[in-house]
Order: structure tokens, then C-alpha cells, then sequence
């Protein structure tokens, strides 16, 4: 039993630092160095516990030594250790690169302890097996969203956070509110425990209202198609590396709850909720190619990007079979990955050229050729070019989208990637080809800067190109997942009857 | 012109120490009745805004010179520490223990660990509400 | 008892609801206030109104309130106060720099054409 407590590393150790971090907020050295200790530190026991979970199986821990439906249980399996682990290694990389990208006043106004208390929502909110827990995680993560996206405080942030906020205060008013509904119906909040009564009653029509309700709810946090009009403008608002791990980290969390609850719990009603899932998902994916391809604006085109992996994700959860949850799941963690790159890369783009308008720039690549081969090579990646990360995810997600019938769908889902390749690209061809343009050729960066931002991009773009080639190596831990996901019971067997 | 306020300068001095001792009293009724930290902590915070309308903010900055912020960070430890404490003997997170003792003056009370958690909600509630109060109010 | 909560609930939100379609950002954050306190209503009727004893304490007790939807209640309580204080920070914040607390000329962002 004891060991079990170990599962709970990954979100203690971020939280214990943000606390530390808050004292001593002028002493720019201390900062730095403790919030990339914290997060290597959990990180470190996030990968052991990763091989834990891969031999011994899921772990658990209930909190306060309450037996199994009624304590707080927190469930470590491979879907959620997966994810947090990927979360810590890009938190990591994302603290490094805001050493040279983050302006001084912001950093000595709790950016760190923000960036220890967001990772430490996501990690419980990846890990927790109770959904009254997942809320709360929710508005942990949500509280230090508030500060990171209005911090510095400037006219543009004031604007965009407003929506952002009452956007997520809504919504989570109706979280509250479904998981009162559930409670009503079911009893009781263990997420195991709703997922075996809900099989026990057949899933009556109000648990499927319920379904619905959690979409929407979540939706509105993953950004699914009719709810992801608050991202673009919150989002484009905050400074880079904040961008980044919204953009890695916080519509995933959505994503994530969405996958869990409509794997464990709604698995009775396919032919309704996947069934509407899946026409969200390919709506989410044509709202947002729309939008990369309309704007010039290097930051929007890629937080579009975030719309159309959201319903790439959610088509493949739809599916509801072993192949496409797998895909899923590939392409989960590879969007995390992926995206950071990306918005990492564009952070650099914005700071050579002091604009992040296409239009403006042009003739990079005479000047930083790493960094415009780094980027078409993470551009590939995103759209899923064979050997890198995006294929075998997309690839596994049109497999088992044929396999469920879905035929023309599926084709559509590869069709897309044509479309996300387009939209990358015309900022390679802008950016980088061309004549060079006269704003910016009289600001260059200066050596110790450009290094500060390129190491940590350039470890990101190549852990993604990793993570493509070496999926064999991967594949173990995926398919674990997958079946975990596709087959209920192994999870409610795990935490109700501890196996 | 110059506002005579000696009368809610003279109360509030001596109201502030009895909404403070009614917080403790709160407080620490909270294990078995209605109270705790939570509200506990909103009545002391609210005895020093009384303090804060009598007088001014900086005079009240110069009598309690605390770091509000520093005093959320402290709350979180001790309530992280309490909950985490048990991991070390090895029971799960959050595992609370309590047992009975007699001490002085008081006689036979029951003391857990809860409590400890509590007062970090408490410290964590009085920082964030006086940091609230202090953000909006110091701009006049 | 159910019934009463249901339209207390149900008034709630509405009021809810009409103060967020306001302008003013300060009616919209009093908006928020009543939905979430609709939200904590709900919990507490949605989690059956039973009975007025304690919560079990010992074996055979009947009666009893449901300890968990209070716990609920006391959690969601809590988030949505810190978060409407933060939020009417913000508000403030706005007001000072932007010089209007009305959303709608607060819209849109002036670097996106």
C-alpha cells in the first residue's frame, strides 16, 4: 500500500514547488533553477512510474485510507500516466524557453509558481478516478490559467482574458451542475463505481441527456465545434511560452475527460452520443482548417491547428474500437508534443521578425537555416508525412474508422491532413523563402537569446521526431492503453475489486 | 475637509479583537459543529477590513506587517504537509489521525490532524482575501 | 420541499442568465454569483433532501442527511468565491486601464483585421 503513495509524485512535487517559488519572487536565479528542478523531478518519477505501471499493471491510492467507492481514489493506468508524463516533458522544455522569451517584470510576478500549480491541475486532473476530484483539479488548473493569461496585464490580455474567464466560469457552473444530475442518478462519484452502476441500469435516456451535458461541458474546454469560438482570441492574446502550454496542455484536458468518460461510463447509447461525437468531430475539423487557411497570422493559424487536431482526437474516439482508440491516443500525445514545437518555433519566428504577421516576413532562411529546416520538419510532422509522429496516429484512427463503416469520414480525416499541411506550410513559404524584408533586418537577436529559445525547441522537435520513428518502441504502451480504453472493465475491475 | 472619525477608530479596535476570538472560537468548533477555516478565515479577514475602513491601508500595512501572499504559500505548506505526512509512515495521502488528551485548563480534548489541514485553509482564505482587498483598494 | 428548490433553482438561473446577456461587466459578474449559487442548490436537492439527523455515526441510524452533496457544496463554494474574487479584480483592472467595463466595446482584438 504504501508504494501506491508514489503514483501521487507527478502532482505533489509541481505543487510543493509552486509554493516554495512564491517566496523569494525578486531572486530571478532561484526561480528558474527551482521550477526546472521541481518539474525534472517529476518528471523523473513520472517516466519510473510509467514502467511501473507497465509491469505491474494500474495503480491506485485512496485518499485518507477510505475504502475503495467512498474515498477520493486516485488511478495511475497507462492512459493517464502517459499523458502526465508527456505534460511534465513539455512543462519542462516550455520553462526553458521562456528564460529567454518571458520579459523580467512577468517573471518576477508569479510566472513560476503559475506554471507549478497549472502542471499540478493537469497532472490530477489526467490522474484523478473521481469526478467530483476532476472538477476541482479543473479549476486548479483553471485558477493559474487566469494568472498566466492575464499576467503583465497589458490592454490586449485584459480583453482576451475576460471572455477566457467567463467562458470557463460557465462552464464550470455546468459541470457542477451535470455532476449533480449524475449524482442523482447513479449515487455515487468514483469514477469506476458511476461506470459499473450506469452498465448495472442500461443506460436510460437521462443518463444519455447527462452524456450530452458532459460534452458540452468539456467541449467547451477542448474546444469541439460549436464551443471553440473563445480560443482563438483568449489565446492570441498571451505571451508565447504561456501560449504554448495552453496550447499543449489545456484543450488536451478536455480532450482527455472526454475520452475517459465517453469510454468508461456512456458505452451503452453508441448509436447516439459516438455517433454525435463524431459528426462534432468532423465539424471541429473543417471550423478549424477554415480558420488556419484564412488568417496570415502565424499565431492563429497554429491555434487553429489545436481545432483541427481536437476533432482529429475525438473522431478517432468515436470509433470506439481498439484500432482507432489507439490512434487516438498516438495522436494525443503526439499533438501535445507537436504542438509545442510549433508554437515554440513561431515564438522564434515573432521574435526575429517583431511581427507575427505573414505578410511582413520573408527571407528567413538565409539568416537561420536550423531554424527553418527545424520547422518544416515539425510542419511535417503535424500533418503526418510517414516516417514522423502525425502518421502512425492518424494512420491507426482512418484504420479503425474503416473498421467501424465509416467509410467517407475516414476519408475525409486523411483528406484534412492535406489541408493542415497546406496551412503550415504557406508560413514556411512566407516566412522563410522570399525576399528578406526591411523590418526586420535591424533587429537581429542576440546569440545568448537565440540559444536560450533554440536549444529547448530543437530537444522538443526532436523528441517528436523520436516518438514518429520509434514507434515501434512505443507501440507496447499505446496498445496497452488502447485496450484499457476500449474494454471497460478492466478498469472497473481494477479500482472496485483492486485487482 | 477633514472627517472626524474617533468614534469607528476607537470600535474598531476594540471590535476587531472580538470578530478575531469569535474566528478562533469558529475555528476551532469546526471539527464536530458548524465553522472551520474557511469561515474562520473570512471573519478574521473581515476584522482587518473593518480595521482597513476605520483607518487606512497603510497604517494597518505598518500594525500587521504581513506579506499576504507569503501567508497563502504558508497556508498551502502546512495544509500539503498535513495531508502528506502520512506518506512517510506509509499510509495512503490524507490519512487522518486523531486521539484524545487531557491538557490543562482545557480538560479532555480531542486533537487531529484535520485540524492542522484547517488552519492552512484559514491562513490560505486571510491571505487571499486580504490580498484581493489590499489589489483593488491601494489604487485611490 | 423538492418542488420549492426546483423553482428557487430554476429563478436562480433565469436571473442568471439575464444579468450575463447584459453589457456591464459588473451585472455579468453578479451573473455568474447566481449561477453557481443555482449550481450548489441543485447539488444539494439533486442529492435527495433526506433526513435531518447527523450522517452516520453509528449502524442502523435512519433519517440521516447525505453527507457527501454538503461536501460538495463546501468545495464548489469555495472555488467559485476565489474565482469571483479574481474575476472582479480583473474587472477592476479593466475598468482602470481600457476605461469601460461595457463588453461591447471590448470585443475583438485590434491586432487581428
Amino acid at each position: 500500500m504504501s508504494l501506491n503513495n508514489f503514483l501521487l509524485l507527478p502532482i505533489i512535487i509541481p505543487f510543493f514547488f509552486g509554493m516554495l517559488l512564491i517566496f523569494g519572487q525578486r531572486k530571478l536565479v532561484y526561480q528558474r533553477s527551482f521550477a526546472l528542478i521541481g518539474i525534472g523531478l517529476a518528471l523523473l518519477s513520472a517516466i519510473s512510474l510509467l514502467f511501473k505501471v507497465k509491469t505491474d499493471g494500474i495503480q491506485l491510492v485512496t485518499f485518507g485510507n477510505w475504502p475503495v467507492p467512498f474515498g477520493i481514489t486516485m488511478v495511475a493506468d497507462m492512459v493517464s500516466t502517459l499523458l502526465v508524463t508527456t505534460t511534465l516533458l513539455i512543462a519542462f522544455f516550455v520553462i526553458w524557453y521562456g528564460f529567454g522569451s518571458i520579459n523580467k517584470e512577468r517573471e518576477r510576478f508569479f510566472y513560476y509558481p503559475g506554471v507549478m500549480f497549472i502542471v499540478t491541475g493537469v497532472n490530477g486532473a489526467f490522474t484523478t478516478g473521481d469526478i467530483f476530484n476532476l472538477f476541482v483539479f479543473f479549476e486548479v488548473l483553471l485558477m493559474s490559467s487566469y494568472l498566466l493569461i492575464v499576467l503583465g496585464g497589458e490592454k490586449e490580455q485584459l480583453k482576451g482574458s475576460i471572455k477566457y474567464i467567463l467562458i470557463n466560469v460557465i462552464s464550470s457552473a455546468l459541470f457542477v451542475i451535470t455532476v449533480a444530475f449524475l449524482y442523482s442518478v447513479v449515487g455515487t462519484l468514483n469514477m469506476a463505481d458511476i461506470a459499473s452502476k450506469i452498465a448495472a441500469i442500461h443506460q436510460p435516456g437521462i443518463i444519455t441527456v447527462i452524456a450530452v451535458l458532459f460534452l458540452m461541458v468539456f467541449g467547451l474546454k477542448a474546444a469541439i465545434f460549436p464551443l471553440y469560438f473563445w480560443l482563438p482570441t483568449s489565446y492570441h492574446a498571451a505571451p508565447i511560452p504561456v501560449l504554448t502550454l495552453f496550447g499543449a496542455l489545456l484543450t488536451k484536458v478536455g480532450i482527455y475527460s472526454i475520452m475517459r468518460t465517453y469510454t468508461l461510463f456512456f458505452v451503452h447509447d453508441l448509436g447516439f452520443t459516438h455517433q454525435l461525437l463524431m459528426v462534432l468531430a468532423i465539424f471541429t475539423i473543417i471550423a478549424g482548417c477554415i480558420g488556419a487557411l484564412a488568417y496570415f497570422d502565424v499565431k492563429q493559424i497554429i491555434i487553429y491547428n489545436i481545432v483541427i487536431a481536437v476533432g482529429v482526437i475525438l473522431f478517432g474516439v468515436a470509433q470506439m474500437n481498439e484500432t482507432a482508440l489507439k490512434g487516438a491516443m498516438f495522436y494525443l500525445v503526439h499533438d501535445m508534443l507537436i504542438k509545442a514545437a510549433l508554437f515554440m518555433l513561431i515564438g522564434m519566428i515573432i521574435t526575429i521578425t517583431g511581427t507575427s504577421d505573414l505578410r511582413k516576413m520573408g527571407g528567413l532562411l538565409k539568416k537561420y537555416p536550423v531554424l527553418g529546416w527545424s520547422y518544416l520538419i515539425a510542419a511535417f510532422g503535424l500533418a503526418g508525412i510517414p516516417p514522423l509522429s502525425g502518421f502512425i496516429g492518424k494512420l491507426l484512427i482512418a484504420k479503425g474508422g474503416f473498421e467501424a463503416g465509416n467509410m467517407w469520414s475516414s476519408v475525409f480525416i486523411l483528406a484534412s491532413s492535406l489541408l493542415v499541411l497546406l496551412s503550415v506550410i504557406r508560413i514556411f513559404v512566407y516566412a522563410f523563402w522570399g525576399q528578406e524584408q526591411p523590418t526586420h533586418t535591424q533587429q537581429t537577436m542576440d546569440k545568448k537569446t537565440y540559444r536560450t529559445l533554440f536549444i529547448p525547441t530543437i530537444f522538443v522537435v526532436f523528441i517528436s521526431i523520436v516518438y514518429g520513428v520509434g514507434a515501434e518502441w512505443i507501440t507496447p504502451f499505446m496498445d496497452d492503453a488502447a485496450k484499457l480504453l476500449s474494454d471497460p472493465s478492466i478498469y472497473i475491475d481494477a479500482v472496485l475489486k483492486g485487482e | 475637509m477633514k472627517t472626524n472619525d474617533v468614534i469607528i477608530q476607537f470600535t474598531a479596535k476594540i471590535v476587531f479583537f472580538i470578530i478575531f476570538f469569535f474566528s478562533i472560537h469558529i475555528f476551532m468548533a469546526g471539527h464536530y459543529t458548524p465553522g472551520g477555516g474557511f469561515v474562520g478565515g473570512l471573519l478574521t479577514s473581515s476584522a482587518i477590513v473593518l480595521l482597513v475602513l476605520a483607518y487606512d491601508l497603510n497604517t494597518v500595512r505598518t500594525v500587521l506587517p504581513i506579506n499576504y501572499i507569503h501567508l497563502i504559500a504558508t497556508g498551502l505548506l502546512l495544509a500539503l504537509g498535513t495531508a502528506a505526512f502520512p506518506m512517510f509512515i506509509g499510509k495512503p495521502f490524507f490519512t487522518h489521525f486523531f486521539d484524545y488528551f487531557t491538557l490543562p485548563l482545557i480538560g479532555k480534548t480531542s486533537l487531529h490532524t484535520a485540524m492542522l489541514f484547517d488552519a492552512g485553509v484559514y491562513l490560505v482564505v486571510v491571505g487571499v482575501t486580504m490580498t484581493i482587498i489590499q489589489r483593488i483598494g491601494e489604487d485611490d | 420541499m423538492e418542488i420549492l428548490l426546483a423553482f428557487v433553482i430554476g429563478f436562480l438561473f433565469m436571473a442568471a442568465t439575464y444579468l450575463l446577456l447584459s453589457k456591464s461587466l459588473l451585472r455579468i459578474i453578479i451573473g455568474t454569483g447566481l449561477l453557481s449559487h443555482g449550481a450548489h442548490l441543485l447539488i444539494l436537492t439533486m442529492g435527495g433532501l433526506g433526513g435531518e439527523a447527523p450522517p452516520v455515526l453509528t449502524d442502523g441510524a435512519r433519517d440521516f442527511a447525505d453527507p457527501l452533496p454538503q461536501a460538495l457544496i463546501l468545495t464548489a463554494i469555495v472555488i467559485s468565491f476565489g474565482v469571483t474574487a479574481f474575476f472582479l479584480v480583473l474587472a477592476y483592472r479593466t475598468y482602470q486601464d481600457l476605461g469601460t467595463d461595457d463588453l461591447s466595446l471590448l470585443k475583438g482584438s485590434d491586432e487581428l483585421e
